[in-house]
Formats: structure tokens, sequence, C-alpha cells
């Protein structure tokens, strides 16, 4: 039966592996029926389909998250009269949150065109819904709110116009942080509430993160831009213990075959690696007095626990077994 | 091993057309095919304009396998051709519900009794029983009672029609996905380039466009044996009710309706019978809308937003 020949080798092989497999790589197909143990479901096809997002999407999550915690803390420094520091903030804000927060979201949109179709409609019971209305509404604060400051910073008009300016000024800057702090975690309730099973097993943890890693990642770029003050280091430290807290939860809380793409593939491996970044790390590192290091170290994480998280889904979305099990939850 | 596979298919499909198509017809037992002109698969109706609430009741135990109902709902809905792929899945090429895939016939073979079915040998020696059965259910978007692709839309492209399915109007979706992610079915999703129309959402619409000119969907008119059927819901319910228990007295165990009340899906307008577990035909078995995941996670936003303006607060008033 058997020969020495190279091509007689392949073929065992190939029979091996269609026994053993039931299906073998290249052109060959499951025999699902045959005698050989089936896939999960039916045929292993997805049971809930995987988010159709790419690259935009997460980039837009860093971007937003970053955006909205700069004006947060563009509005303290304000209070705390540090008006250069409040500056740069806003300017980090309306790039980041009115320019390219929204081209982002716009490339993800099947029909860019139709990107005002967003605001027909105000629906509280959709995450998209409510998050295109918030990214609206910090839009609306925070470009009149840097215009009014920075016409106010260079005393372009003189006495009761630049009081006007001023008080203005506050007013949409005020604004733009309520709506900030809301535009840096609805990313997490966004996927949270969803049916794909890694998702919202874990829709507690994920606004907790999105938004906290939106505070460190505007402390991180100020602190990057020369700000090298107490306040920006005790936010990063803030910013890099919660999230190590994170980093442990999402260690403890696991919920085996219905959550295992946040703990198996490769895009475990990114949550894995973009927490430790952003997590222990960063905390080392500031420790250390390393402060620029520990900001790289922080943004680098958030922005790759974004991609990570967005992977997540596609794994998860993918796998019959998943599905099931989440069910128990 | 190929040749006795052989054989074993071919008396799998003589099989499946003896028990699944001729024997239970007998029940309907007219010298027409199903229910003939009395069907509501083919009378005229005016349930759009009379509001009355409509549904899909499909049935495998008398599905052929035909995929009618696919090729007639692509013919009719112009749904282009998103692939020819052979999948090596008993018959079914077709893969998953999808954009460009309204109807899904499914093919399962499993290795179980099928009803009071006498199997014979089907194994090599004459003495081995190998209990085989072939089940065919055509897939269709539920139309669920409370529809996570509805709630979830941010353009009020997806609404509720007069008869209680669940619509997409193409020309005001912007194509944002999240309506894909929000299905607990796996139903609907986006159009991928280069498609005609691409970009946008797409799902089974119920043949709306028929159904206001009082026709009956496509896949329900064309289905030969009625495996699929078209009516008022609660009408369906009870025929559902009733041909369980006929299966249960012909011996089908496990037939059972798959229509998740209980869940917070709160019913499907197109539910099936099903034989078996609803797992073994890709559908959950809780499937529930995510909207009922909003009230935690918007808590733990609106107390993480809170904790940020503190933490900021307290950075620059004693560390600066």
């Amino acid at each position: 039966m058997t020969s020495d020949s190279q091509s007689e080798k392949r073929l065992e092989e190939l029979r091996e592996q269609a026994w053993k497999d039931g299906v073998v790589a290249g052109r060959g197909v499951d025999v699902a029926g045959g005698p050989i143990p089936r896939k999960p479901g039916y045929y292993g096809e997805p049971v809930v389909k995987p988010p159709v997002w790419t690259w935009e999407i997460p980039l837009y999550f860093f971007m937003g998250g970053m955006a909205g915690m700069s004006a947060v803390i563009a509005s303290a420094a304000i209070i705390f009269h540090q008006v250069d520091l409040a500056r740069a903030a806003m300017w980090l804000a309306a790039v980041a949150g009115a320019i390219l927060s929204p081209v982002l979201l716009i490339m993800d949109l099947g029909r860019p065109h139709l990107f005002l179709n967003m605001l027909r409609v105000f629906k509280p019971q959709s995450a998209m819904s409510m998050g295109a209305w918030i990214l609206t509404g910090f839009g609306a604060c925070v470009v009149p709110g840097l215009i009014a400051f920075e016409l106010h910073a260079h005393q372009i008009f003189p006495g009761t116009l630049d009081q006007l300016l001023r008080v203005a000024a506050g007013i949409f800057i005020f604004c733009s942080a309520i709506f900030g702090t809301l535009l840096a975690n609805y990313t997490g309730v966004l996927i949270g509430a969803t049916a794909i099973p890694a998702w919202f097993l874990h829709r507690i943890l994920l606004p907790i993160h999105f938004g906290t890693a939106g505070l460190g990642s505007a402390a991180a770029v100020l602190e990057l831009l020369g700000y090298r003050i107490p306040a920006l280091n005790f936010l990063g430290f803030y910013a890099a213990g919660v999230e190590s807290v994170l980093l442990i939860w999402l260690s403890v809380n696991k919920h085996g075959v219905a959550d295992r793409a946040i703990h198996e593939h490769s895009s475990g491996w990114l949550i894995r690696i973009g927490e430790v970044l952003n997590g222990p790390l960063a905390i080392v590192l500031r420790l250390f007095g390393l402060v620029p290091f520990a900001a790289i170290s922080f943004l680098i994480g958030a922005l790759v626990s974004r991609f990570g998280w967005i992977a997540v889904g596609k794994v998860s979305g993918s796998d019959p077994e998943s599905v099931f099990a989440a069910e128990r939850y | 091993m190929l040749e006795c596979w052989s054989i074993e298919a071919t008396r799998s499909i003589a099989n499946a057309v003896f028990h699944y198509s001729i024997t239970p017809l007998l029940h309907y037992s007219t010298n027409m095919i199903g229910e003939g002109i009395q069907s509501t698969n083919q009378r005229k109706h005016s349930y759009v304009q009379d509001h009355v609430e409509v549904g899909f009741f499909t049935d495998p135990s008398v599905c052929i396998g035909c995929k009618a109902c696919e090729v007639a709902c692509k013919e009719w809905n112009e749904v282009p051709d998103d692939g020819f792929t052979w999948s090596g899945n008993s018959y079914d090429n077709t893969g998953h519900l999808g954009a460009s895939t309204w109807r899904h016939v499914m093919f399962l073979e499993q290795d179980r009794q099928k009803g009071s079915q006498v199997s014979g040998p089907m194994g090599l020696s004459a003495e081995s029983e190998d209990p085989f059965r072939w089940v065919f259910l055509s897939d269709v978007c539920k139309h669920c009672e409370e529809a996570g692709c509805l709630e979830a839309c941010p353009t009020g492209s997806i609404l509720r029609t007069e008869v209680g399915s669940v619509l997409v109007q193409d020309d005001v979706c912007n194509g944002c996905g999240y309506c894909v992610v929000s299905c607990p079915f796996g139903v609907i999703d986006r159009r991928p380039s280069p498609l005609p129309d691409a970009g946008g959402a797409f799902k089974c619409t119920f043949c709306y466009d028929r159904q206001k000119s009082g026709l009956v969907p496509a896949c329900a008119k064309v289905c030969p044996t009625e495996s699929i059927v078209f009516g008022r819901l609660d009408d369906l319910r009870a025929r559902g009710a009733e041909r369980v228990q006929q299966l249960q007295e012909a011996g089908y165990n496990d037939a059972q309706l798959y229509d998740p009340m209980e869940t917070s899906v709160r019913g499907i307008h197109a539910f099936f019978l099903i034989l078996g577990q609803p797992e073994a035909y890709g559908l959950p078995p809780k499937p529930q809308i995510p909207t009922i995941y909003l009230k935690s996670a918007w808590t733990s936003a609106f107390a993480t937003a809170i904790a940020s303006i503190i933490a900021t607060l307290v950075a620059f008033a004693f560390f600066s």
C-alpha cells in the first residue's frame, strides 16, 4: 500500500488530515455530514453577525475619548487659572473631537453622503443615535468655545465685548466638558448594548475603560506637548491605576466559552498588550519619573486596546458556541 | 469508503423525498398540491389596509429543500447574487442569511430517528441500524415583536409596518452598521461593494411592496408544499400548535415551536417548527434584545463621567 515516494507520502498526509480534522487545507471542503465530529451549531456558521466596522471606528473611539476628556481638563484648568494649558486642551479637543472624529465616523459609513440622516431622529434607546447627538453637541460647543477663548486671549475686541467673549467662552467650554465626558465613554455603551457575547458580558467594564483611557490619553498628549505639571501627572497615575484594576477585573471576571475572544486568539493578545501598556507599565514608568515614556506607553495602550475590543467583537460574533454559552449569563 | 457513502446519500434522498414530501401531505388530503386555492398562500388579501398582524409559519416537516423560496425572493426583490461557492455542507451552498440572502434553506444531517420512521439498514451489514434524518428548514428574518435592529437604528430608517413586520427604508439608511450587531439572530447585514446598492443594510422586507397590493410574499407564494405559510399571525400560531401536536402523535417526539415569547424579544412574527434543538439550526435558544443591557451600561458610563470630573478637579485643586 504505502510507498516511500514523496507524492505517496503527501497523499497519506492528506488522508490523515482529512480523517483527523474533517477538512483539509487549500481547496478541501468540510465533510460535515460524514463520520466525523461536526462543528457547533449549524455547520459552525455564526449565529449573530460580527461587526462590519473597520479601522476607522477603533481610531474614532481613541480620538473621541481623548477629545472629550481634553475638554474636561480645559474646564478644570480655567477654574484653576491655568490659561495656557486650557488653550492647548481646547485645541486638542477641537482638532480631535470636532474635526478628526466626525471625519472618521463618516468614513466608516456605508453611505457617507447620507451622514446627516443621523440627525433625523433622537432615539434614547439607540446608543448610536445618542452618540451622534453627543458628538454634534460637543462639536457645537467646543468650536465656538475655542474661538471665543482665543479672541479673548488675544484681546482682539475692547471692553464690554471682550467681557462678553470671556463669559461665552466659559459657558461653551463648560458645556463641551459635559458633552465631552459622555463622548469619551458612551462608546462603551455603544458596543456593550449589542448582541455580541464578549461585548455585552462586559458592558459595565467597557464605559469605565473607554472613559478612563480617554482621560489618560488627553493628559498624556498635553504632557507630551510640554505641560509637565503635577496635576496632569496625577491624572496619569489615576487613569493608569484604574486601567490596572480593570486588567485584574477582566482576568477574574471570566465567562468561559462565552467571552473566550477576550482571553484567546490574537484579539485576546491585543486586549492584554493594550491593558498592560496603559495600566501597570504606565504606572511603573511614571513612578520612575519617566513621564514622556509613561505618556507614550499609555497612548499606545489606549489605541491598541480599542482595536482589541473591535477584534474581540469580530471573533466573538463569529463564534456560535460563545452565543449559546452567553445565554446562561 | 466513498462507495458506501454514496449509497447512504442516495438512500437518504429517497427517504427524505418519501417521508417529507408525500406522507405529511396526506394530512391536507386534496387532489391539489397543499391547500390549493383555499390556501392563504394563494389568496389576495387586504392585511396592510386592515392593519392585521401577519406572519410566516415555516414547517420543516413538509419542506422538500427545493430552494424555490430562495429563488423567488432573489427574483422578485432583485437581490444581487453574492457569489457561487460550494460549501460542502450537505446541499446548502447558501450558507447564512445576509444582506443579499433573505431566504436560506438549511440542510441538517442528523444521526437520529425521524418520528416513527422504520429505519432500514443503512450500514453495510443487514443487521446494523444507522438512524439518520435529513431536515430542511427555510430560514428568514424573524420580524421580532421587540426588534433589536429597529431599536438600534440611529436614522429612523428601520420601521414597523402596519402588518407588524420590520422594514428597512433603503433611501434613508446611511450604512452605520449598528443594526448588524444588534440583531440577536444575525439576520441583517451591510451589503459590501461592488454589489448594487452597496453600503446599506438589507434584510427580508416581508415583501411589503407585494403585501400593499394584496399579494402574498414571494417565498410563500411559490412554496410547493406550503412549508412556508403566510397568513394572520394568530391563525398561524394556532396552526403551528396544532401541527406540533399532530407530529408528536405521529412519533416526532422532538417537534416543537421556535417562538421565543418568554425572552425580551417577546415572540417572533416569522416563527418555525423545529425538529430537535434550536442550536442545531443556528438559532439562539434564548435570544435577547440588546436594549436590555442599556441601563447597566449607561449607569456605568455616568459613574465614569462623574468620577473623571472629580478626578480632574482634585488633580488641579491639590496638585498644582
